[in-house]
This record gives structure tokens, sequence and C-alpha cells, in this order.
């Protein structure tokens, strides 16, 4: 066995520091484990836990406080083949707490041990999420407002299925270590220890003592039975190779001349259910069967299946500019929701534009020439009214023939 | 000719598998969303990853480890997703770690109109992450720059070790288009350059004559250090203020000092004109339909359309300026590209138009400024 320690860089941590004591632990658990370090990568955050990478001779990603399980998950995810242990103290605990309920529950092959020393011991003894309200620190009173979390108990309830709690002087330390590593899923160790620079200064608090208190807590003893099932990543793998591959970008040929000199702007106005949406884009690509540059936009609430829908569609000869539509050439009003949207629009209309309409809406007052369609006399249910209108329009040529509307209508539902 | 009809972020998604994307990860959110839909559906089948993130730090952070382990990768979100994007930014940059991230721009401020466009995040873009080093911001126009833009986006990011923005705006990403992706005219991929086997490796020298370090990817066979705190070539946190300070000055001038290979623009350049038109994003649609018609009026009127924003390809921007008496900067925000121009422009009187309503700007719109 060799060490995996960085003979150069020897723990810099105050005298009496347990992290020191998990440095050398974890080194042992690594070597009797028989790994090397290029096969292992310790990933950390910020804080006194956040030097541990610097010390081994292994692959090392250092980030950002309580950000380090998002590095390590990226890292397992694209190379499954790597062992991924993540150390973070009590505040990595507290700040990134999302990330360790989400890593929990997501059960991705990663290790997790958390160097809790109940403070924040970088910056001055700060209270934590575990500090006991009893203490003393930096924090003046606040610590008293809120009691300590047990992260053990939090991770079994999120679907961790592999928890443990140790103190950090614990002999059996290394060995469970290496099992939480050998565990394929999510392990997560809880290791109380003592930070006698800032924690150990306020409080006369032996380790004795604190293992006094983990005693108060429920065991945490490793595999969480209920919690097992099938990791994350090989999961992944194994659904992901069921899928087919995405269909290439779909192509319209272009085949017919287009019956429109210059630009043709359509604004199509609907409710939910009219299918508004799939009729602009069925007259997109019509127009482009004619090798028409198109643009469509589409306005409709957040929520389904109610309000607006509202279609705005610009044909053009040459390349699209502007995509708003300020005078539409053509406007299909259909609903009450959608001219409502739009009524501003309808002013501006002249004796060149023509309005397509359900012939029991109402519209504002306008001087276009207006198409009125009886849908319930011809008997086309709402969901089918813009399809006709666009039909209305290829009988009249302008801006799509037949043809046209026949080769998009092919293309839109080529696949059904 | 066969035409493909797709909106912005298809083109985004498309283009970065074409790039050789095999990691995304993002968190929902409007208008972005279906860059993350559109991944899902390609990626996987492509033995690639796609994820769904907690949160929005989260998801940054799974393509900063993935990125870190040789994947290409990219994200994508809207401006509050970038808001908390910040530190793990500045991490890509400071740890030179290659990520493309797309924003996709809805009317802010905060979580604003979840479903109007804006361009209000480009100054937020450049500046957005401690330590205000620069980053590069690339600026799509239609959705065939998106699909472009999107593939320039992974080179730079590959080559310079960087993250790369792509300021998109809602008015792209959700338009859909036609569009003819076989006459496009995409650049040759690029991947970052791996330290030769025969050279030893450490993280963050550079070699001479260069100014990006050579990568090699977490799990290889030799050991490699990442690190956000300032560091010396090992990768160790130091303190040694002559290595910070040699290092901050590289991440600078690595982008800096190249921005002419990467300007993307479009000059439309009239050697009558006294007055330039400035613009970048969607509103150069409007811009181009707007000059089209001053010059059918008589006009003569110049359009540059920037699309390569940060770094500010300065000496370009002086030169097309220097052609013209007056230059009117128009943008969907209230004031924030003008910044640039006014401190690069010398005698020229330079202008501004901007506003955030959730609507276009219109070319009828541009010609009044213009005309003032
Ligand atoms: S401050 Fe506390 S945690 Fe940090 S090195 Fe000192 S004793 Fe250890």
């Amino acid at each position: 066995m060799t060490t995996l320690l960085n003979i150069q860089r020897p723990p810099v941590f105050c005298p009496g520091c347990s992290h020191e004591r998990v440095v050398r632990t974890l080194d042992d658990a690594l070597q009797r484990l028989g790994l090397n370090g290029e096969q292992i990568v310790i990933v950390t955050d910020i804080g006194c836990a956040g030097l541990f990478d610097t010390f081994f001779n292994t692959h090392a990603f250092h980030g950002l406080h309580g950000r380090a399980l998002t590095y390590a998950t990226g890292l397992k995810m694209a190379d499954p083949e790597l062992t991924v242990i993540t150390i973070m103290g009590d505040g990595g605990l507290g700040i990134g707490g999302a990330h360790v309920l989400s890593s929990c529950r997501r059960n991705l092959d990663i290790n997790l041990l958390i160097l809790n020393n109940f403070n924040y011991g970088m910056t001055g003894g700060q209270c934590s999420v575990t500090t006991p309200v009893e203490a003393w620190t930096s924090s003046g009173f606040l610590n008293q407002l809120e009691p300590p979390l047990d992260i053990c108990r939090i991770g079994k309830a999120a679907g961790a299925p592999w928890v443990g709690r140790l103190m950090a002087t614990d002999r059996e330390l290394s060995s469970r270590i290496q099992e939480a590593v050998v565990y394929r899923g999510f392990s997560m160790i809880d290791i109380w220890g003592m930070c006698p620079g800032r924690f150990g200064k306020r409080n006369k608090i032996s380790l004795k003592q604190i293992e006094q208190e983990m005693s108060l807590l429920p065991e945490a003893e490793g595999r969480v039975s209920a919690n097992e099932r099938l990791e994350f990543g090989g999961h992944y793998r194994s659904l992901a190779a069921q899928l087919q591959c995405a269909d290439p970008v779909g192509r319209i040929d272009c085949k017919f001349s287009p019956p429109v000199s210059s630009r043709c702007d359509i604004l199509l106005l609907g409710a939910a259910g009219q299918r508004i949406n799939t009729a602009g884009e069925i007259l997109c690509l019509s127009a482009m069967s004619a090798g028409m540059h198109v643009t469509q936009k589409s306005d409709y609430p957040i929520t389904v299946l109610r309000g607006h829908s509202v279609s705005e569609v610009v044909l053009s000869r040459s390349p699209v500019g502007y995509t708003g539509i300020i005078k539409p050439n053509i406007v299909i009003a259909l609903s009450a929701e959608g001219v409502a949207r739009r009524k501003k629009v309808f002013s501006l209309l002249d004796e060149d534009s023509l309005v397509i309409m359900a012939d029991n809406l109402e519209i504002p007052k306008n001087n276009a020439r207006t198409i009125e369609i009886d849908f319930k006399a011809l008997g086309v249910p709402s969901s089918e009214w813009a399809l006709v209108s666009l039909s209305m329009l290829a009988a009249d040529g302008f801006p799509i023939t037949e043809e046209m509307l026949q080769a998009g209508l092919a293309s839109r539902f080529a696949d059904r | 000719m066969a035409l493909s009809f797709i909106d912005g972020n298809e083109a985004i998604a498309r283009a970065a598998v074409r790039a050789g994307c095999r990691f995304f990860s993002g968190y929902p959110i409007t208008p972005a969303t279906t860059i993350y839909q559109q991944m899902l559906k390609l990626l996987p089948p492509l033995k690639g990853v796609c994820l769904q993130g907690e949160d929005e730090i989260a998801s940054i952070g799974f393509c900063l480890g993935a990125s870190m382990a040789g994947l290409k990768a990219m994200t994508a979100t809207s401006g509050p997703g970038i808001s908390l994007y910040s530190e793990q930014i500045s991490f890509a940059l400071s740890g030179e770690i290659p990520l493309v991230i797309v924003d996709v721009q809805r009317l802010g401020p905060s979580t604003g109109s979840a479903t109007k466009g804006a361009d209000g995040d480009i100054q937020f873009l450049r500046w957005g992450s401690s330590g205000g080093l620069p980053v590069v911001v690339l600026a799509p126009v239609d959705v065939r720059d998106c699909y472009i833009l999107t593939m320039h986006a992974f080179n730079l990011a590959e080559q310079y070790r960087c993250p790369v923005f792509i300021a998109s705006n809602k008015e792209i990403g959700m338009t859909r288009e036609s569009i003819e992706i076989d006459s496009l005219d995409t650049p040759d991929l690029l991947t970052r350059k791996y330290c030769p086997e025969d050279q030893p490796y450490l993280p963050f020298q550079v070699p001479p004559g260069t100014m990006i370090p050579p990568f090699l990817p977490i799990g290889g066979s030799r050991l490699v250090r990442q690190t956000s705190s300032t560091h010396d070539p090992e990768g160790y946190i130091t303190a040694d203020t002559d290595i910070i300070g040699q290092v901050i000055e590289r991440l600078d001038k690595k982008l800096v000092t190249n921005v002419d290979t990467f300007t993307f623009f479009e000059f439309d350049s009239d050697p009558d004109a006294e007055t330039l038109l400035l613009v970048y994003g969607v509103t150069a649609r409007a811009a181009k339909t707007a000059v089209e018609q001053m010059r059918k009026g008589g006009k003569a009127i110049s359009l540059l359309i920037l699309k390569t924003l940060y770094p500010v390809p300065e000496d370009f921007i002086k030169q097309c300026i220097n052609e013209v008496k007056r230059v009117v900067v128009v943008e969907m925000n209230l004031g924030q590209y003008v910044r640039e121009i006014e401190r690069l422009a010398e005698s020229q009187h330079v202008s501004h138009f901007g506003k955030m309503d959730g609507e276009l700007i219109s070319p009828e719109l541009i010609q009044q400024v213009i005309a003032l």
C-alpha cells in the first residue's frame, strides 16, 4: 500500500483539528480499497474542509461554497468509472442544502463526507445548521433561535440509500468510508469532530462529550434498505439506451412558384383548442413549398385549454426583416378572446386588407374586405375552423395556392 | 432546395449537438425551456447526458464538472437563471472551464414578463460575475445566426477555455422561421488542446508564446487539479501576488487581444452615408427593413449589425464609426451597449433609442429616430 497523501503539502489545520485525523483516515481507506490517485477525484468546497483536495495526490476539483455536489454530479455522469468523493463542512451542508437533498434523492454513485464541527471555522466560528442551541458562537445569540438539524435523518427521509454517522476519531471510520465508497449509489457519512481553533475556544467541550451528544441521536449505520434502488447513472444509461435517435430537422421541398409578390402579414386570432398555432404552421409550410421565407410567432397564455391563441405569420419572397405585424394584410378572426388580444389592429385595416371571420363574431369596425363563414352551417367543429379558413385562402389563390396547401398539410402530418 | 421550419431555440440545440456537445443541464424557465426539451430528445440516444438540475446553480455546476471530465457542455436559461449562475460563471472564467451558456432573454427586471422579449441582460452578461474579467458574448439576429453562432460558441469555448454566452431573446428563441440548413456557412469544429503525452502536465501552465493552458480531463491517466481560488500553474491556491497578477492579466488578454479573430458582424456600408445605424440581436431585423425603406426614399445610411458584443471589438467598431458623423444605437433596453459606442466615438455624435415594454422596436420607429 502506498499513501495517496501529497507529501509536499502536509495538512495545515490548527493543532488538534479533527480534520487532520480524517485526512489520514481517508488516505487509509482509499489505500485499502486499492485505488490509484488517477481513479479518484476529491471534490471540495469552501471552508477548512475545502482544503482536503490539496493534501491528496488524486484528481482535485475545488469550487464554490456548498456547490461541491453539483460538480461531483457532472463529473460522475460524464465519467462513470471515476470514484467521486465529495467533502463538505457543516457550512456547505447549510448553503448547499438543496444539492444535498437532491443527491440523496437522485442516488448517483458519489460519496459525501460531511466534516461536521458545528460551526464555521474559517470565517471565525459563526453558527451553522448543526450548531447546538446551547453552544457559544460568534453569531451571538442567534444559534439559540434555531435548533441543529440531523442530516442523517434528513438524508434518509430524502432517499439516501447509505447513511452513516461516526466520530472523526472512531476506529471504524476507515472501514465505514470504504463501505460507503464501494456502495453503488449515493452514500454519505456525517463525521463529527472538534474545531479547537474556533468552536473549542468558546465551548469547553471534549470529544467525549461530543460523542455523548451523538449517542442521543438515532443511529445511522450504513445501508438504508428502504431506500435501496437502482443507481441513477446506470439507470439513466439503461433508459437512454432504449431511446431512438431524434428525427433530423424536417425539410420541405420548394417546388412551386410563389403567388405573392412581396410580403404578406397574416394574423390568426382564436382561442385555445382552435388549433391556431397548427394552422399558422401549415400556412408557413405551404408557403415554404414555394420557396418563400416565413416567420411565425405565437401568443397564448401559460395555462392550457383556455384563453386566447394568436399566431402571427409573415410570408415573403425576400428574407423577412421585422417579424412583428403592425398592419396585417389578412386577419383570420375566429374567437372573441383572440380578437380582444389584438383589437387595436382593426382600425388600421383598409380596402386592401382581408378579414376572414366566423359569422357570429363581433369585431371592431374596419374597412377591410370581409368574408364571413357560417361554420355551424358547414357542420365544422371549432377545432377545424382555422384549417377551413386556410382552404378559403388557398381557393382564392392568395397568399397560398391549393397545391401549396396540400404540400403544407402533407409536411405537417407526414408522421400521422 | 429544401427548407426547414424551426425556432431559434431548436436551432441552438441542433447546432450544439452538431458541434459535439454531449452534456447539457438546465432548469425549466420560459423562454429557454425548449432548448432543454430539445437536448433531452437529442442527447441521450447519442450516449450524451441531459439533466434537469434542482436549480440553476446545480445545472451550471453539473456542466462545470462534465466539462472538466472532457465533454463539451452547454446550459440554457433566461435572466432570473443567469442571476443564479453568477458565482459559477466566475468559476468557469477563473478555472478556464469551457462552457456555452445560452441566455434567451426575457423582459426584466426580476421575474419580469416570461413571454416577452428584451435585450436587457447585455451588460449583465458582461459584468455579472465577480472579478469583472472579460467573457465572450455572441448575439444572434435570427434562427440562422442561432445555428451558426452556437457552433462558433463551442469553438471559442474550447479554443480559449472560457464561458461563452449566446445572448438570444424570446423574439428569436420562440420565433419559428424558414431556414435552409444545408446552405449555412458553418465553421469547422475545434476541440480544446490536450497536453501532449510526452510533456509534463501542470493544469494551469501556459506554454511559452501561448495564452491558454492545455487541457487534460479529470479522470484521465494524469492528475488534474481544478480550483475556483487564485492558483499557481499547478492548480494550488496561491497568495503570491506576482503569480495572481500574471494569471489575471492573461485571463483578460487571452480574449481581448484575440477578439479580431472572432468578430462576427454584418456591415452594410454606404460611402455617402453620414449616419450609421448600429444594432444587434433581433432589432437588427427591423433595422434592415428600416434601412431598405430609407434607401428607397433616397437617404444614404449605413448599417452595422454586431454579433460579437464582448469583448467589445473596439478597433473594428472604431473603423466603422469613423466613416460617419453620427451613430444611432437602437437596442431593446434603456441604453446598454450604447455605453461602449460612446466611449469609442471620437468626433461622432452618438445617439440612442431604446425601449423595454415587451414589444419589438419597429422599422417605422427606427426611421423616426434617425430622422430626428
Ligand atoms: S478553524 Fe477549526 S476547522 Fe478550521 S483548521 Fe482550525 S480547528 Fe480545524
